[in-house]
């Protein structure tokens, strides 16, 4: 070594840089920018979403105001647009999807989490959870082709049974807004099994025990005690299945008969929401049915918001309470 | 003793949940079933090497589809995966603030977005400006959809790690972030992995975010600025078409994606299975 | 093999694959109407088996998804059924500085299709009974505005199932054209357009969903192009005319309906539906490619243009088979001229 020529000791960088490159090369700090830099990007997409979403309804906002949500006619011609009739179609067979749904989900989490046995319960549960995989797709495909002929063929028989309702009137065509909730029950079911079934095993055993020790039957067990500890997490499943049969639109739109106006009769078609758009949309004639449409997904969206805001508080108190 | 009519009422409930969880069984077994019937055993070559064939001719195949849907799958994945990935790591390892809590409630958002908002905004984004509809703009908007789902299956996975591995590697003098890469993630390997297969499943078919974007293609695609054909577009168009030839190839078309699907599935949870973790 | 085979081998390869690689793909990209959907899939499937490094993808989005995209640029050109109000070009000139030129292609016709459990027969429908079934004012297949053009046929007391185009349709605009000339009250009401307020009624998506609907729905009726009609041996009616004939339509009877023109406007906007004389089938209609009047893209441009010639010189010789009428001598000239309108 040369007397001359510095040592690395002696050309090393000052301190604080030198503590600052040492901390650069262990990664720490690359490692946390990067991702933090990966959840800001989740944020960014979400907000320009929302902003492009809201920037090119404008000429629709503009014109129609909150009355948008209350109006019914649909008049390219005149340039008159509503969104009751979309908003009606979506709730309704939504809700007619909860209304089957729920008993159905419900009972077949029940059986699955106290009444099966492990193993079956578990080969059971993962042949359900691959019904939540089926694409949408291929519900419709399924709807069109089987489930409408097949209420078509059995509409005498409602007819008789629930006839009486203003719910069961008039004609009955195949393609109706029952046939969209009938659907969206088969897709949201497995959901509501599956979370269900989780929450219905997460209720400790002394709960059960101590109703069965009072002399409690099976049922009673699980009708007054289990059920009632695992509310808020069925009802955050619900919450979560509404969402998401809500935004659902290849089934729907081929099967509930696009048509844009409100009946009382679940035997009528509709038109949701998403089919409204999907239909709609690529062939918009000017820029304000563009905006209509636009107006109408942004609606949809604060809809999916609210309810998986609900959810969420749901399920957030429940986890907080220990019964997750 | 017990009431008879309370022994009834126990009978007969418990029964009907039985009914319910077999309903819900039978109904997966006989889409199986009806699609297998129908659209498996007239599956061709045809379908997996032509073109489609002119309207109202008989012929002709899904070759395109299958090569869009391939593409537009891979460039999704590049999109999704990584920012997702990165993003669960964000919320597993340096997670705890009420920015955490801001971002996870931002990501179930996304993730509620019905798919059809996102397929607009995709258009608005890509189409538009560019002037012509891409596999790049369906891409992208199958990659928006993809990252919700990709950071929560993450951060999950990353947080199912126990927290005596990151303990013993710190105890050894490993930074915060070779603890992450060299130690978390490996041992949360197999869940990520079947994480990402899931999510691939779950936007494999999707439809309305493509109509948009992805427009249609009667040719093969070149690159990844031209329309493309997809696989559950075809289904769609040729199942609301009144020709015969059309709707037995959308039944195949089904049975296709049906099976792509399922196999993704059931192998990735035989997976987590294996590894002893819940399947999700 | 031996190395050097292997070798020599994989050069030649190289050298197909290169000299294929060469000849330059050019892939154009059009939608819109359904209407003429079956012919054009035809043409360009033939034009690419001519020239297979043209390739021209045509979706069939419906005639209002052609002008929008067209309008947006986001196709190269478009298609429709319902020529472009003057709004529309409007539009157009101000999202693309240039204007918008019609090519009509070929003469189709709308017809009344029907599926009635037990009516095998073409029906008689009077412009009065189509205007009163979709107005919603005749509801039973065996009203008497029906019955009486149809002695002879039994006609059930079912509930009739009117299915129209969900979205902006051409066909639609055919269809409300021709209701509004024969129908004062269709006039007042709902007026011609590419969608109207509809009273009620299913949606089908392109003419390929109201088919499917009309086959899948029992005591419907739809509108539907004659091409559709025939590929899947659907039963539809005749229409009364203007001379007072029922025709069905045809050949001949498309055929009738564009000769009665007088005068081809310069930009080929023009309505032929209830055309006056003999043997015309009322509801017929030309259809026409939206090309943009600038296309900036050279090779893209020349291969329009060529399209465009073969289509009005061999294109026309092929229109028989699905039923369109092909476009009369006087448009076909002045078309040729207008091609050079391309710039």
């Amino acid at each position: 070594m040369s007397a001359t020529a510095p040592t690395a000791f002696e050309t090393r960088p000052s301190g604080r840089v030198y503590a600052f490159w040492q901390r650069l090369r262990s990664g720490d700090d690359i490692a946390y920018v990067l991702t933090l830099t990966c959840a800001l990007t989740i944020l960014a997409i979400t907000a320009l979403l929302v902003y492009e979403l809201y920037m090119n309804s404008t000429l629709a906002r503009e014109k129609f105001g909150w009355s948008f949500l209350a109006r019914t006619k649909w008049d390219p011609v005149a340039g008159e647009y509503g969104a009751l009739p979309f908003i009606y179609g979506t709730v309704v067979t939504s809700g007619l999807a909860l209304f089957i749904g729920i008993p159905l989900g419900v009972g077949a989490a029940i059986f699955l989490a106290e009444l099966a046995p492990v193993k079956l319960s578990n080969s059971l549960t993962f042949l359900i959870e691959l019904l939540a995989a089926v694409p949408s797709v291929i519900y419709g495909l399924l709807g069109i082709f089987i489930l409408v002929p097949a209420l078509v063929a059995i509409e005498p028989v409602i007819r008789a049974a629930l006839g009486w309702t203003p719910l069961f009137s008039g004609p009955f065509y195949g393609v109706s807004m029952l046939s969209a909730g009938v659907v969206l029950t088969v897709m949201i079911v497995p959901f509501i099994i599956s979370i269900s079934r989780e929450v219905i095993l997460a209720v400790p055993t002394e709960q059960r025990e101590g109703a069965l020790a009072l002399g409690a039957t099976r049922w009673e067990t699980t009708w007054n005690v289990v059920l009632p500890f695992a509310k808020k997490g069925i009802m955050g499943s619900i919450f979560l299945a509404l969402a998401r049969s809500l935004g659902e639109t290849m089934a729907v739109t081929m099967v509930i008969g696009n048509d844009a106006r409100i009946h009382t009769s679940l035997f009528a078609p509709g038109y949701s929401i998403a089919s409204v758009i999907a239909n709609n949309f690529s062939e918009a004639s000017d820029a304000l049915e563009r905006g209509t449409l636009i107006e109408l997904g942004l609606v949809l969206f604060g809809l999916t918001i609210v309810i998986n805001g609900l959810a969420r508080i749901l399920v957030l108190s429940t986890t907080k309470k220990g019964a997750s | 003793m017990l009431s008879f009519r309370r022994k009834a009422v126990n009978a007969v409930m418990l029964s009907l949940t039985g009914v319910c969880a077999f309903l819900a069984v039978g109904t997966l077994l006989f889409i199986l079933g009806y699609l297998f019937f129908h659209g498996g055993t007239s599956l061709t070559l045809d379908f997996f090497t032509k073109l489609p064939a002119p309207v109202g001719e008989a012929g002709g195949g899904m070759a395109n589809a299958l090569l869009g849907s391939a593409k537009l799958l891979l460039l999704a994945s590049c999109i999704g995966v990584p920012i997702g990935f990165l993003g669960g790591v964000y919320l597993a390892e340096f997670g705890g603030s009420s920015f955490s809590f801001v971002v996870r409630y931002v990501t179930d958002l996304l993730n509620g977005v019905p798919s059809i908002v996102i397929g607009i905004f995709a258009y608005i984004l890509i189409v538009l400006p560019q002037k012509h509809y891409s596999t790049l703009a369906g891409g992208l908007a199958l990659g928006v959809m993809m990252i919700p789902i990709a950071i929560r299956s993450s951060e999950d996975f990353l947080k199912a790690v126990p927290v005596s591995l990151r303990e013993g590697a710190m105890a050894l003098g490993a930074s915060k972030a070779k603890t992450i890469f060299t130690v978390v993630i490996p041992a949360a390997k197999a869940g990520l992995i079947t994480g990402i297969m899931l999510n691939i499943a779950r936007v494999a078919g999707e439809t309305a975010p493509l109509i948009f974007t992805a427009f249609g293609n009667r040719y093969w695609s070149p690159g990844w600025e031209q329309p493309t054909a997809a696989l559950p577009v075809m289904i769609y168009t040729y199942a609301i078409s009144p020709y015969p030839d059309w709707k037995q190839q959308a039944w195949s078309a089904g049975f296709v994606l049906l099976m792509l699907v399922l196999m993704i599935n059931v192998f990735a949870r035989m997976i987590l299975s294996k590894r002893g973790h819940a399947a999700r | 093999m031996t190395r050097r085979t292997f070798i020599v081998n994989a050069a030649v390869a190289a050298a197909l694959t290169m000299g294929v690689a060469s000849a330059q793909q050019v892939l154009i990209n059009a939608g819109g109407a359904t209407f003429p959907y079956p012919m054009y899939s035809k043409w360009f499937a033939e034009y690419n088996k001519k020239f297979p490094n043209i390739a021209i993808n045509y979706a069939s989005i419906g005639s209002g998804g052609g002008i929008a995209q067209v309008t947006a640029g986001t196709v190269d050109f478009g298609a429709s059924d319902g020529p472009m109000s003057d709004k529309q070009l409007a539009e157009f000139q101000a999202k693309q500085k240039s204007a918008i030129l019609h090519f009509p292609t070929v003469l189709g016709a709308a017809v009344p299709a029907y599926n009635i459990p037990g009516v095998t027969v073409a029906l008689n429908f009077t412009g009065e009974a189509l205007a009163g079934i979709y107005l919603g004012k005749i509801t039973k297949w065996n009203d008497p505005t029906i019955a009486s053009a149809n002695p002879g046929v039994k006609l059930p007391a079912n509930n009739i199932v009117p299915v129209h185009r969900s979205g902006n349709s051409g066909t639609t605009y055919i269809w409300t054209d021709y209701l509004s000339k024969v129908s004062k009250e269709w006039e007042t009401k709902l007026g011609r357009g590419q969608s109207v307020e509809w009273p009620g009624g299913l949606g089908g998506q392109g003419n390929e969903g109201v088919s499917g609907s009309i086959q899948q729905t029992a005591n419907s009726i739809g509108y539907i192009e004659i091409a559709y009609a025939i590929q899947n041996k659907m039963t539809y009616g005749k229409v009364k005319n203007a001379a007072g004939e029922f025709v069905q339509a045809s050949l001949a009877s498309v055929t009738a309906a564009a000769a009665g023109i007088k005068d081809m406007p310069e930009d080929f906007r023009v309505s032929i539906t209830d055309a006056p004389g003999k043997g015309v089938y009322p509801i017929s209609s030309f259809t026409w490619l939206l090309i943009p009047s600038r296309i900036s893209d050279p090779v893209k441009k020349k291969a329009i243009k060529d399209f465009l010639a073969w289509m009005l010189a061999d294109g026309q010789k092929m229109t028989e088979p699905l039923l369109y009428a092909p476009l009369p001598k006087v448009v076909v000239t002045k078309e040729l001229k207008a091609i050079e309108k391309i710039q």
